[in-house]
């Protein structure tokens, strides 16, 4: 009986020679990701050895990765303390994955991990974050975890009592018609399937249109699976993966790829065709509220957010900065820019769209979270409407209850704020 | 049994759980005052003392999408909730079994603010309706780490169970 690619992934991490969806398992972690709230993993850690007698010990320092995101620089005196608690522990234990707030190698936990080269295609990741999702993109089993679960896997080396997920395998193909990408692909997936409609299971992608999107591209689908409730999404290891790795994060040497079995079972087959898909729109207050572009254009924009791990990466900036180039961002809406990393904040001065940005009477942040979950930088006012990259508008996601959020891409997001209203970016511009 | 103090829809997120803005707070001694923070009457109940402990708050689908904020179950468990719902996101039902948050999946429940439920063995029990509905037992490998008081105890017994290997050895 054949095995789909977490399936395989979960097998090898665990001993043994195959597993099946349902199976009970505890892998062994390659790679375990906290960000600022570290400092509540190393409360539970502690807490987990006190009266034990034991010397609290991490499993193995050289695969826990702490990365500053969340609020950088610090928006709080409590804030800058955890960060400060959780610097105090990297020295004390020796964690080498440690991203503190820097302009060279911070940034946003899933796009530092990818271009820093930990996340390997095969790997079991864990972090204490739901969009840890991502890194799937690069054929590892990643997924989100609690604090006190990661306490456990720094105690223990190993995820206990993990429940092999089934598989939904979406196959995509055709070509995207302009100004509509990965975004809008996986909105439409979230809005056919529903919030909850892959909750407990992984997607896993397949097809040509995969095998031609850029690595990029498939960390915004992975990223965004879990807000279909999937435990995680993974498109299986390829060339793009490997280029990826050698061009961008540097890892030289041959990749071991998972590949799923051509009889693995899965328990729901999708079929997209983007080659017809318009610009996606996720409406208040859920990300299933998905609506083409049409029926919500016209809407007042006050505040346009481009960046994020969904949206934050070069090509992102790219898309947006070729809209926005020239022109004015409208009287009346504000727009915010947050690269993902200090390195793509670096390749985007270069090549000059930072200057596209700022001309354009946009506000370019530093790496960050940033807005997406309100808690500081570029907060909501009262019925304000946000139109932006990020990947979730829940009531109160973006710091008030009585806001509005939008989700989009990165094209419907310049185009609407040199408007000032939901836009369709294809409008006058095919 | 327990009073419904709180009826809510699906898709209830830990955005609206324990808004973002509190994450700075970790401490399961603080993280309560800022459950439901945004619904400002019942977060004032909560602070005030006037939800006794054992109340209930019955959701609908996917109750705790979204982050994987822990301080949406410590804050939960601090005043001593119970959640009945249809179903609940994965990181929050895990992390809810990890600290010992106590939750009930009942995809049929159906109540309103006010009725007293009961749970009986495999049902859910609306005092107030009549009406039973039966409830989805945990995996036996959550139920291991519920059985164990929680994920601490648990990771210690394995700590301490591989050194006591070790010393053999």
């Amino acid at each position: 009986m054949g095995m789909t690619v977490v399936e395989k992934i979960l097998a090898r991490a665990s001993g043994r020679p195959g597993v099946r969806a349902g199976d009970v398992v505890e892998p062994a972690v390659d790679l375990a990701m906290s960000h600022e709230n570290g400092a509540l993993v190393i409360n539970q850690f502690f807490e987990i050895y006190g009266g034990t007698g034991l010397d609290p010990m991490v499993w193995d320092p050289s695969r826990v990765a702490i990365i500053f995101d969340h609020r950088v620089p610090a928006e709080s005196a409590k804030t800058a303390s955890n960060q400060k608690k959780v610097r105090e522990f990297v020295a004390k234990y020796a964690i080498s994955k440690f991203h503190d707030i820097r302009g060279d190698t911070g940034g946003i936990c899933h796009q530092v991990l990818p271009e820093s080269g930990y996340v390997r295609p095969g790997a079991v990741v864990v972090g204490t974050d739901s969009h840890t999702t991502s890194h799937g993109a690069l054929g590892a089993f990643a997924f989100g975890i609690g604090a006190t679960e990661m306490a456990s896997v720094w105690a223990l080396g190993t995820v206990l009592n993990v429940e092999v997920p089934g598989t939904i395998r979406v196959d995509v193909t055709g070509e995207f018609p302009p100004f509509v990408g990965p975004k809008d692909l996986i909105l439409h997936l979230i809005g056919r399937i529903s919030a909850q409609g892959a909750n407990f299971k992984v997607i896993e992608f397949h097809g040509k249109t995969i095998a031609s999107m850029s690595t990029s591209g498939r960390l915004v689908l992975c990223n965004m699976a879990v807000e279909a409730g999937a435990t995680s999404g993974i498109v299986p290891a390829d060339g793009e993966t490997a280029r990826y790795l050698r061009e961008e994060a540097g890892v030289e040497g041959p990749q071991q790829a998972t590949a799923a079995d051509p009889d693995a079972t899965y328990e729901q087959f999708i079929s997209i065709d983007v080659s017809s898909l318009v610009p996606q729109v996720a409406c208040p207050h859920t990300v299933d509220n998905v609506k083409p572009v049409s029926e919500v254009a016209g809407t007042k924009v006050d505040q346009v957010v481009i960046g994020s791990c969904t949206n934050g990466r070069l090509d992102d900036l790219e898309v947006a900065a070729g809209i926005l180039r020239g022109k004015k961002v409208a009287r009346g809406t504000r727009m915010l820019v947050f690269p993902a990393s200090g390195r793509i904040y670096a390749q985007a001065l270069r090549k000059g769209l930072i200057a596209d940005f700022m001309a354009a009477g946009a506000v370019v942040m530093n790496p960050g979270c940033g807005p997406c979950l309100g808690v500081h930088e570029g907060a909501l006012g009262d019925n304000e409407t946000a139109l932006s990259t990020t990947n979730r508008n829940f009531k109160g996601r973006m710091g008030n209850p009585s806001a509005a959020v939008y989700l989009c891409s990165p094209a419907v997001a310049a185009a609407s704020a040199l408007e000032g209203v939901i836009t369709d970016p294809r409008k006058g511009r095919n | 049994m327990g009073r419904v103090v709180l009826k809510l829809a699906d898709d209830i997120s830990t955005d609206v759980i324990y808004p973002g803005r509190y994450m700075a707070t970790v401490l399961p001694s603080e993280t309560p005052q800022f459950a439901f923070a945004d619904m400002t009457d019942f977060n004032g109940a909560l602070k005030a003392g006037r939800v006794p402990a054992g109340s209930v708050i019955v959701a609908g689908k996917n109750f705790g999408c979204g982050s994987s904020r822990e301080q949406a179950v410590s804050a939960l468990k601090g005043h001593e909730l119970t959640i009945v719902a249809h179903s609940f996101a994965r990181i929050f039902l895990q992390n809810a079994i990890n600290l010992g948050l106590d939750l009930v999946t009942a995809p049929g429940v159906e109540a309103a603010a006010g009725d007293e439920i009961l749970f009986r063995g495999d049902t859910v029990v609306n005092e107030t309706s009549g009406n039973s509905f039966p409830l989805v037992k945990l995996p036996q490998a959550r139920q291991a780490i519920i059985d164990a008081g929680g994920l601490i105890p648990y990771t210690r017994e394995r700590l301490l169970h591989a050194k006591s290997g070790d010393s053999h050895n």
